[in-house]
């Protein structure tokens, strides 16, 4: 790795940690993204605030009926936690189906919404969960909704010398579901849809579903949630909602796949993700 | 251990584990970035941005003042280093000047312009950055058939119309042929450019000890010796004053069968600064700088008869050459123009190869190199003309195979086919499959509206490169054996294998011949101040040729123990086995070391004897080896993706005896697993300005282990007669068989929806558009 040269810190602390983010100083978790491209030269911090030794980063509670994960869990972390495997097991199956064994193993969930990639598994979860997302600058906390957090590609609403603090997702009954197609060199979603559904008296009372990979910014698909919404959730109605995932969708194109192919691949795993979902909805 | 153990046991034929593995899997072998010297200082390489442009000016101020950097060298430093070598002649073939490093113009993104070296590898790489290049940036043209298209960009001014040569070759009566066909099948076939990715990148430490007036290169090649002959020649130095050195290599795949400009460049440096110097491929220059392989667009017509017979075959190839020769680059075409009857009985042939110029990095040898796309093609156009004639693939190979009878059998095309026998591996394949059954499946399959493939190649290759007359550079190869005053046995090979293995298998057939314990033995290779002149390892030549140069040094080695034997025995009617001379008279022994250091002692000479044990051996080969094989792959299309499962994986090859089992289902799961990347993934993609858009891991799938299918192995034994061994070389089988096997498989599975032939790779949207519209992509 020849990256230009640049200075380190290690905090101890949330609070020196802000104090140092910001300007030509950026936060490194856990290197998957920002490495690369410092290892080409596209990126050139001249300050990395490494935030890996910060305890109080690095943890997966429940807490007020909701679970809390700290920046810095891994994505090893998040797939193996016994504790989101029962209460959202929805980002527990995101999270192992993140790259390979070594990239879970290094990878965080804070690095990897804060880098925003357009492709990156986490935020088609992040939406269909309603996530929240605290953010810390020197001003303190702050609580940004996930549909509020990913702006484009590669940028959200992270203020200035702000970094991401923890992500809050809901425990309930929901049946949920992550269905990806991966970039095959990469790993990366070409499109990936989570889906999470809650059934009542045999009806689909609520529909909820997460966009990533498509388009620049991941996105929750409304017009799909509300045509499962009120109906049995048969399959026939699974693909009438399937059908509307990418429906006016400015789709990314690329040699792995067009737009239009994309597109039809949302439709697909919508529909994939869906019968999972309704079929894990008590 | 002992070497005096009398065994009864053989080697050859045993699946022995390879003896190279536990350095290799515990990271302490030594490559050529594990190699250290005193005041070693290392280099970084500027390289062209684009595709063609103009050099305007170079400023190198900067640089050459930056902290750490001892010198700063571009192209007007190294202009009388000589050329980067073409080993290959055609008639009018034309060969652009290659300068190590560019002098007034670019011509493919990576191209050498400039290198820094400094004291510390992370100052040059900073320093680089300083330099600044005025380019004068031109249209670049990177697709063959887009740069002979009229008025396409000159990538060599010089030639407008951008053909470095045309090739024609003709066997028997074409015309005729396809005059009395009752059936022509045209089709154009892609192989796609492909980038060789060795574990190991490339890498060079050059040391210049001016006191001695010796350059010591270590590079990371699959030819020292011939490195060390041409690096000489392009640094003005003389053979005998250079040492190569090939420490462990970590793959080359025959992308390290090369003579490349960093090697001179850093012998150019260390001979200018006086210090040694280190240079280390990054995996992005490997993308862009290191050959690339394939680079195909052929353009195919069969003909042949109501029945099924084929009667002729008409080829042109368009070959991607990319902005320079590389060593062999022009050749590897020949190559398909030899293998492209396959195992048919087909008379008559008609190819023609335009080499073409592009803005892109020089294509090469690359596992298989130019078969794989001639038997790709091949194999494809008989499951085209199986399918326009309502014929099973299996029955129409079965009637154009070369029969057992017609061994040595010529072919159009000027070979002389050593010995076959095609429908054993493809009735074992067929065996294994069960492929009445399979067709049955597939065609209940298409009732439920599942897409069920079935598709088998039976390949044929070129192997043991080759007779003399037929390589640039000597097709022998060498071998050496000393039996040290203790017992010990030193075998010194020319071959230069990169991991595939002749550690062990040559250890076997010296231990067999001995009667020595493996351990005994130790192979040594890859190192010009050693080992004798050689050749090296590609073109699945390291065991079928350098094994037989061993073989044959080993014989002499055993007479001259048998004289010694004999003079200890006190007898004229001795014999040698099981690590011992018997006198036939009395019985009585002398075990090997005894005998060995009786050699060294000479105390008392035999008459006319030398002392010491040492044989080498040059062994030329009389001919190529042809083995063959059968792989049937079976593979389920899914429909709303276009993904692709293979449902099962048969190989089934043939490369004659067997030295060692292990080793060879070794070499064919890496073969087919390369050949599946060209079939469903890898691709070097260009766009329209030269630049390499899938020149990083993110982008170029590489297979990878959890992408792999089961890949079950088998084989059929037809020994050859061209060497003592039987041998016939399996390096390159996988690739070779498994390309079109896959895609046949995956057309079979569309065929009935129109679909008739798809350009590889494979991939999932392409699938999916053929799947739901048919025709041909």
């Amino acid at each position: 790795m020849f990256a230009q040269t640049f200075d380190y810190t290690a905090p101890k602390t949330l609070d020196e940690a802000v104090k140092l983010i910001g300007g030509g100083a950026k936060a490194l978790a856990g290197g998957m993204s920002l490495i690369p491209m410092m290892k080409l030269r596209l990126a050139a911090p001249e300050h990395l605030v490494d935030l890996g030794r910060i305890k109080d980063l690095n943890y997966i509670r429940e807490e007020g009926g909701a679970l809390h994960l700290g920046a810095t869990a891994t994505h090893y972390d998040v797939e193996s936690s016994a504790l989101v495997r029962s209460k959202c097991p929805l980002l527990a199956e995101t999270a192992a189906a993140i790259g390979d064994v070594q990239v879970r193993n290094m990878g965080t969930l804070g690095g990897s919404v804060a880098h925003a990639d357009p492709s990156a598994d986490y935020p088609a979860a992040l939406q269909a969960l309603e996530a929240k997302i605290v953010l810390r600058g020197a001003n303190g906390d702050r609580t940004v909704s996930a549909a509020d957090f990913f702006v484009d590609a590669f940028t959200t609403s992270l203020g200035e010398g702000e970094i991401v603090r923890e992500v809050i997702v809901p425990i309930d009954s929901s049946g949920a579901s992550y269905q990806k197609a991966p970039q095959p060199a990469s790993g990366f979603a070409m499109v990936g849809i989570a889906a999470r559904v809650k059934k009542a008296g045999g009806k689909v009372t609520e529909a909820r579903i997460g966009v990533t990979g498509l388009t620049n910014s991941s996105f929750r698909a409304t017009a799909a949630e509300k045509a499962l919404e009120g109906t049995g959730g048969s399959p026939a109605d699974i693909q009438k909602a399937a059908a509307l995932v990418a429906q006016g969708a400015d789709a990314n194109s690329d040699i792995h796949a067009s737009a239009d192919y994309r597109k039809h691949l949302a439709g697909v795993y919508a529909g994939r993700a869906l019968s999972a979902a309704i079929g894990r909805a008590s | 251990m002992a070497t005096t153990i009398t065994k009864t046991e053989t080697l050859v034929g045993k699946r022995i584990r390879r003896r190279e593995d536990p350095r290799l899997i515990t990271g302490t072998a030594t490559y050529v970035e594990d190699i250290q010297l005193p005041g070693m200082h290392y280099a970084a390489i500027v390289r062209s941005p684009h595709g063609a442009a103009k050099i305007r000016s170079i400023d190198t101020k900067a640089a050459a003042a930056a902290p750490g950097v001892a010198a700063v060298f571009t192209g007007k430093d190294t202009e009388k280093v000589g050329p980067v070598p073409c080993g290959a002649s055609l008639p009018d073939l034309r060969v652009p000047h290659h300068y190590i490093l560019a002098i007034d113009r670019v011509y493919f993104v990576g191209h050498p312009v400039a290198v820094v070296v400094a004291t510390d590898r992370y100052l040059a790489r900073d320093a680089a950055d300083l330099i600044e290049i005025d380019y004068e940036v031109l249209q670049a043209v990177a697709d063959p058939e887009k740069a002979l298209a009229p008025g396409a960009p000159a990538v060599h001014p010089e030639w407008p119309d951008n053909t470095a040569f045309n090739y024609h070759q003709e066997g028997g009566d074409i015309d005729k042929a396809f005059a009395e066909a009752d059936v022509v099948v045209k089709q154009r076939i892609t192989s796609q450019r492909l980038v060789p990715n060795a574990m190991e990148t490339r890498g060079v430490v050059a040391e210049w000890r001016g006191a001695d007036r010796q350059l010591n290169l270590y590079t990371s090649t699959q030819i020292p010796h011939l490195v060390r002959t041409l690096v000489a020649g392009m640094l003005g130095l003389e053979e005998n004053r250079m040492r190569v050195i090939a420490p462990e290599v970590g793959g080359g795949f025959g992308s390290k069968l090369n003579v490349y400009a960093e090697e001179a460049l850093m012998g150019f440096v260390s001979m200018k600064i006086g210090k040694p110097v280190k240079w280390i491929e990054s995996r992005r220059e490997n993308f862009l700088t290191t050959i690339h392989g394939r680079g195909h667009v052929d353009y195919y017509e069969v003909a042949a008869k109501k029945d099924g017979t084929i009667l002729g075959i008409k080829l042109k190839i368009i070959q991607d050459l990319g902005a320079y020769h590389q060593l062999l680059t022009p050749a590897i075409p020949t190559l398909s123009v030899l293998m492209m009857p396959g195992i048919y009985r087909a008379r008559n042939i008609r190819a023609d190869i335009v080499g073409v110029f592009t803005n892109c990095v020089p294509t090469d040898a690359y596992r298989g190199a130019g078969r794989p796309e001639a038997t790709h093609g091949i194999e494809r156009m008989v499951d085209i003309l199986a399918d326009e004639i309502g014929m099973d693939p299996v029955e129409i190979r079965r009637k154009n195979f070369v029969t057992n009878e017609e061994f040595p059998y010529p072919t159009a095309t000027g070979l002389i086919y050593d010995s076959g026998n095609y429908a054993a591996p493809l009735d074992k394949a067929i065996g294994i499959v069960d492929y009445a059954k399979v067709r049955q499946e597939q065609a209940e399959a298409r009732k439920q509206g599942r897409l069920l493939g079935v598709g088998l190649s039976t390949y044929g290759e070129i192997c043991a490169m080759g007779p003399s007359p037929a390589t640039p550079a000597g097709g022998w190869e060498s071998a050496t054996v000393k039996i040290e005053p203790s017992g010990k046995v030193t075998v010194m090979t020319g071959s230069c294998h990169h991991g595939q293995g002749e550690e062990t298998t040559f250890a076997q057939i010296a231990a067999d011949e001995l009667g020595v314990d493996i351990d005994d033995i130790l192979v040594v290779r890859g190192d010009t101040a050693i080992v004798q002149y050689g050749i090296g390892t590609f073109g699945s030549r390291g065991t079928a040729i350098g094994g037989t140069a061993l073989y044959f040094a080993l014989q002499d080695l055993k007479a001259k123990v048998k004289v010694f034997g004999a003079m200890l025995l006190e007898s004229d009617d001795v014999s040698f086995s099981g690590g011992q001379v018997i006198c036939n008279k009395t019985g009585k022994t002398k075990a090997l070391a005894e005998v060995a250091g009786a050699s060294y002692r000479a105390m008392k000479l035999p008459p006319n004897t030398e002392p010491g044990l040492l044989a080498t051996h040059f062994w030329e080969p009389p001919n190529f080896t042809f083995p063959f094989g059968a792989h049937i792959v079976l593979t389920e299309v899914h429909k709303d993706t276009g993904n692709i499962t293979i449902r099962r994986y048969i190989a089934v090859d043939d490369c004659g005896n067997i030295i060692n089992p292990l080793i060879v289902d070794g070499q064919v799961h890496g073969g087919v697993a390369q050949g599946l990347g060209q079939a469903l993934w890898e691709q070097a993609v260009y766009d329209d300005n030269g630049q390499l858009i899938t020149g990083e891991y993110m982008d170029y799938t590489m297979p990878r282990a959890h992408m792999m299918p089961w890949i079950e192995n088998d084989h059929t034994i037809t020994p050859t007669n061209v060497n003592p061994l039987g041998v016939k070389g399996v390096g390159e089988a996988g690739t070779i068989g498994c390309s079109p096997a896959v895609v046949n498989s995956v057309v079979d599975a569309l065929s009935h929806l129109g679909v008739r032939h798809i350009d590889m790779p494979l991939t999932p949207e392409k699938i999916w558009k053929l799947a739901n519209a048919g025709g041909n992509n």
